[in-house]
């Protein structure tokens, strides 16, 4: 293999892709554009839900307990209706997420110790945000009745009575809980393997459509040297995207890098080499670029997405399809992104998911190779 | 006599139980123009490709520029220059692009890969052409780009596979002037081509039908070995009349109209008794002896195949 001749090849990719803006609106743009519209429309935080409250007693109280619901950023008051009926229409029309029932004489109950009872209505159509909301009213709501409890005994002179031990909560990588912070660096894995997978399966099945190979095949061209040729340049570009997307990600979605950016880089380089190197052998085996279009979708769209750890735990699925995910690259770029971007933690702990990573875009490196070997010399 | 550039005995390829090209043999030597004629499908293409190295033989075996076929392709592909039926280089590059890649990637560069782009263009007539994107110029111009893309690197043999299908009668003339200026710095040259007009410029022939080469020669002793009797031209009245009356005689191997005129294949033997009954027919005609030209010769020979298969197929 000489270097000779693998760079007039990088020159010609070069050249075709200027003349083609198409393609490098698919390797720069397009990502972020995934980015974004995934980053917003992929949303598992549950902020804002719509509430509304049935005040059926309308007292200090009542009022008190209200206030305390709506101050965070939790719950949006939305009606007021004077009818629990009236809950039907709105929870029908999905203008409320959640609802809370405040009985009569819930004020005079609470003051004469009677311990009223309040109702809370959700829609379980999608059990996530339902519990999360579920969660965040149930807490706020018994932290009043325990300040209320306290309040008593205080006025009973009892000062200082405290709670038997108190729990100090500290999260971790992602203080704030924020569903961005886990998913950005999986979307970056989607958003990249996508768009390389695509625009180097055109590369090859383009030539042979267009009959340019036969002269390659003709000239003192080595498969090996076409194969490093056509890569160099599609990586160089996919990396600038790679780029854009990190910033985009930090700018958008406030995901800064915590790790060590050469570790990052690496990595980076790693994940694009096995995409380019998956795109390259479909577009060896692909009858046609119609064909290689629809082969990188399939091999990439739905494992990257679903069984890649992106948005569902793999620890979840049943062991088959553990281990049908086992070989997707997607899946160790993710641990590797999320140890560097969110934890910040070194090559210890990520190390083995590169060596498979590297492993796996040199066994279809060299699958793809072998193909064309074959139609260089039949 | 001079080196042989190409040299093949019983090359043959079997595609499954499809004999593609069944034991040709043909040799070329530098500075000559070797025309290879059949119809698509004949097997030309792929004995090409397995002069080449592109293709492995089933059988047989083939050096070209000295190098053999089945171990020595790698060196074959440095000293060859090909250019295929079907235009294929980028017509997303321009000219110049073009040109530098393909030098490039035959190991030109620098200076030499300047002044070889520079010789060419001049030779073939592409100045003032550099920066027109390929994909948009006439397919003239484009066979002109893939020949020039061809013999950049000065190749011992080239291989030309229907180099001027598709390109008007003027571009096709200067084409063949620069074939001809190839084999006079002598490169060999193998051309393919449909047009038998033009396998009157070759030095050498060989037709190939059913993946067979079923004549082969200089175009002149093609003419006089393959083609039996006399070839009379018959300027006469009611020329209709007379070619389905000529068809009956036992000495007429073959009547053809030609316009207003009859050319009349006559046994070597039967010439006297033919002009005998012409003119006991007692019309005005004038009778002149032809030359055939090489598409007769064809023809006569595409027949006489057509027959053998016949007979064969009703064994």
């Amino acid at each position: 293999m000489g270097t000779v001749r693998i760079k007039p090849v990088i020159q010609k990719e070069l050249l075709h892709i200027r003349r083609d803006p198409l393609s490098l609106v698919l390797l720069l743009v397009l990502p972020v554009f995934i980015l974004v519209l995934y980053g917003y429309a992929l949303n598992f935080d549950v902020k804002h839900l719509s509430l509304a409250v049935v005040d059926l007693d309308n007292s200090q109280s009542s009022r008190e307990l209200v206030a305390r619901l709506t101050s965070g950023e939790y719950f949006d008051l939305k009606y007021r209706p004077e009818k629990v009926s009236d809950l039907d229409e709105l929870f029908d029309h999905e203008k409320i997420k959640i609802a809370l029932v405040l009985p009569e004489n819930f004020g005079r109950d609470l003051v004469s110790g009677r311990g009223p009872a309040v109702q809370i209505l959700l829609d379980g159509t999608n059990p996530t945000p339902a519990q999360t909301g579920l969660g965040y009213l149930s807490n706020i709501l018994m932290q009043y009745s325990t300040n209320l409890n306290l309040e008593l005994l205080n006025r009973f002179g009892l000062n200082k009575i405290t709670m038997p031990f108190a729990v100090r909560t500290r999260v971790w990588y992602n203080p704030e809980l924020k569903s961005s912070k886990f998913l950005v660096p999986g979307l970056m894995a989607f958003v990249l393997m996508v768009i390389i997978v695509l625009a180097t399966s055109l590369t090859i099945v383009r030539e042979i459509e267009k009959k340019t190979m036969d002269q390659l095949l003709l000239s003192p061209l080595t498969p090996a040297e076409l194969v490093v040729g056509k890569i160099i340049p599609y990586l160089g570009l996919s990396l600038i995207g790679a780029v854009v997307v990190l910033l985009a990600g930090w700018l958008l979605f406030g995901v800064a890098v915590k790790g060590n950016y050469l570790l990052l880089l690496l990595v980076v380089v790693i994940f694009l080499f096995c995409g380019l190197s998956q795109g390259l052998l479909i577009s060896t085996v692909a009858s046609s670029q119609l064909v290689a279009f629809l082969l990188s979708g399939i091999s990439t769209l739905l494992p990257t997405f679903i069984l890649s750890g992106f948005v569902f735990p793999i620890r979840n699925m049943p062991p088959v399809i553990q281990g049908i995910s086992g070989i997707i690259p997607a899946r160790y770029f993710l641990v590797c992104l999320r140890a560097i971007i969110l934890k910040g933690v070194g090559l210890k702990a990520f190390y083995r998911e590169m060596i498979f990573m590297t492993a796996y875009g040199l066994v279809i490196t060299f699958l793809s190779l072998a193909k064309l070997k074959k139609s260089f010399f039949r | 006599m001079s080196r042989l550039a190409v040299e093949a005995q019983g090359l043959s390829k079997k595609f499954g139980p499809f004999l593609a090209v069944d034991h040709v043999s043909l040799s070329i030597s530098y500075g000559s123009i070797f025309g290879f004629l059949g119809a698509n499908g004949a097997g030309k293409s792929t004995t090409i490709r397995m002069l080449c190295g592109l293709l492995r033989p089933s059988a047989g075996w083939a050096r070209v520029a000295d190098y053999d076929v089945l171990t020595e392709a790698d060196r074959i592909k440095k000293v060859i220059g090909y250019m295929s039926q079907r235009f294929s280089l980028y017509q997303d590059l321009t000219v110049q692009e073009n040109l530098e890649f393909f030098g490039r990637v035959y190991g030109l560069n620098g200076s030499k890969l300047k002044s070889r782009i520079t010789q060419v263009k001049e030779l073939v007539g592409l100045q003032g052409l550099e920066n027109k994107l390929t994909g948009k110029m006439p397919s003239g111009w484009k066979q002109k780009l893939a020949l020039s893309c061809a013999i950049l690197h000065e190749p011992e043999v080239i291989f030309l596979d229907e180099p001027t299908g598709g390109v008007d009668p003027i571009s096709r003339r200067n084409f063949w002037e620069l074939i001809y200026k190839m084999s006079e710095e002598g490169r060999a040259v193998l051309v393919t081509t449909h047009y038998l007009d033009e396998a009157e410029y070759c030095h050498e022939l060989s037709l190939i039908h059913a993946g067979r080469i079923i004549a082969s020669g200089g175009p002149r002793e093609m003419k006089k070995n393959y083609f039996p009797g006399n070839l009379l031209e018959l300027a006469c009245s009611k020329p209709l009349k007379i070619y389905e009356k000529l068809k009956t005689w036992p000495e007429v191997q073959g009547v053809s109209l030609f316009g207003t005129r009859l050319h009349v294949l006559v046994e070597k033997e039967g010439l006297q008794k033919f002009k005998q009954r012409l003119e006991s027919l007692g019309l005005e005609f004038s009778l002149r002896l032809i030359n055939p030209t090489l598409e007769d010769v064809f023809i006569h020979q595409l027949e006489k195949e057509a027959e053998k298969d016949k007979a064969n197929g009703h064994s």
